[in-house]
């Protein structure tokens, strides 16, 4: 009998590892909270690398790109509102670059939920993304970002102390790209 | 002894419970609330009918456009991608299509056409796809004799639905690639493009 308690005990603590925190993830990230730990590839792409703020290879997380605030897309190529939104997506990224007082404090990037890398660069050379995309093949940053519907925007401010915090999040509704720039700008405090 | 069997059994019970929340699969918001949440069903549950290297069989089905498409049309003139998915309005039928949509270039490139079917009513199709944007490829209804090319093919399953497949013809008539996949799971696109190049060689 204590060695079937063993064994029952045993299998709750299995549970509780592994299921658990899994259904406790299903949250959305939100406004005040911090991001879940999201491992990146650093880019291959020099350009990308440079957009970003880094250098080397191996891994990086999203507060250490060098900026003050990164728009994050959760996107899928699969998505036809991704697909509608993508030409004003890339609007947003040029509206940044073509304004100096804003080029280096605001940085985009896409991750797509559910596709590999190959799924990604179709999306990325149909619509012409200018600014770097990450697969997310097996729905690891979906699933730790609460399995959001798509496409899903996450706003990030990042502290000079290298904390950061979500200053706002969107599902869909991308109202084009001036309005959502002057989203940005409120809720991150660059204006 | 049975009391123990029992605790195992309810905890298995709690276990796959929480699976089936963890299969859940991103949603494109273009579809609102009007995904019918399937949870996650058996794989695959058809035999398939036809092998690699076997002439495909025939058929004619009528189109969401209007106009009836038969298989034979493109015999001489385009390989043929025939992709089955289940069900209008489920999870990962609602995000195949528009994937399709925007990889034209990987058919046309590879002179290929591709012919999506399911076994629902056209009404049904013309609603579904519209959510999807001006798709590029016809729509095919299975519908009536129910799942009928689905049955000639070894893909319809027992509850009158399709499997999730795709079938790569060539522009003899000779099926060149199957995959009856998981349904539920979406196909990477990157094999069904490598199953397309290899029509080259």
């Amino acid at each position: 009998m204590k060695k079937f308690f063993l064994y029952l005990t045993s299998v709750i603590l299995l549970l509780s590892i592994f299921v658990f925190p899994a259904s406790g993830a299903n949250k959305p990230p939100e406004k005040g909270e911090q991001l879940p730990t999201i491992n990146l590839p650093i880019p291959k792409n020099p350009d990308e690398r440079n957009y970003l703020g880094l250098s080397g290879s191996g891994l990086f997380k999203i507060p250490q790109i060098k900026a003050k605030v990164v728009i994050i897309e959760i996107f899928s190529m699969y998505c036809p509102y991704c697909q509608k939104d993508a030409p004003g997506v890339n609007e947003l990224y040029r509206l940044i670059e073509n304004n100096a007082d804003i080029k280096d404090k605001i940085k985009l990037i896409g991750l797509g939920a559910g596709n590999s890398s190959y799924e990604v660069g179709v999306f990325k050379n149909n619509y012409s993304v200018p600014f770097p995309l990450f697969p997310d093949k097996d729905f690891e940053i979906h699933k730790a970002c609460g399995e959001v519907r798509t496409p899903y925007f996450i706003v990030v401010k990042i502290n000079p102390d290298g904390t950061h915090q979500i200053v706002h999040t969107q599902l869909g509704n991308y109202p084009g790209a001036e309005p959502f720039l002057e989203i940005v700008l409120k809720a991150s405090g660059l204006k | 002894m049975e009391k123990k069997k029992l605790v195992i059994f309810i905890l298995l019970g709690v276990l796959s419970a929480f699976v089936s929340v963890r299969m859940a699969f991103p949603i494109s918001d273009a579809y609102k609330g009007n995904i019918y949440q399937l949870g996650t069903l058996k794989p695959i549950d058809s035999v398939l009918k036809v092998k690699v290297g076997q002439p495909a069989p025939d058929f004619t089905l009528p189109s969401v456009s209007g106009e009836k498409v038969s298989l034979s049309q493109y015999r001489g003139k385009k390989n043929v991608v025939l992709s089955f998915v289940p069900a209008a309005w489920t999870p990962v039928c609602s995000d195949q299509w528009p994937g399709y949509n925007i990889a034209k270039d990987i058919f046309t490139q590879n002179d290929a056409i591709l012919l999506g079917i399911t076994v629902d009513n056209i009404p049904t199709l013309f609603a579904w796809t519209n959510q999807m944007g001006q798709l590029w490829f016809p729509v095919l209804s299975d519908f009536w004799p129910h799942g009928g090319v689905a049955k000639k093919y070894g893909v319809l399953r027992s509850n009158g639905v399709s499997e999730r497949a795709l079938f790569v013809i060539d522009k003899n008539g000779i099926i060149r690639y199957i995959d009856v996949h998981d349904i539920n799971k979406r196909p990477p696109l990157e094999n069904l493009a490598a199953a397309l190049e290899k029509l080259k060689k």
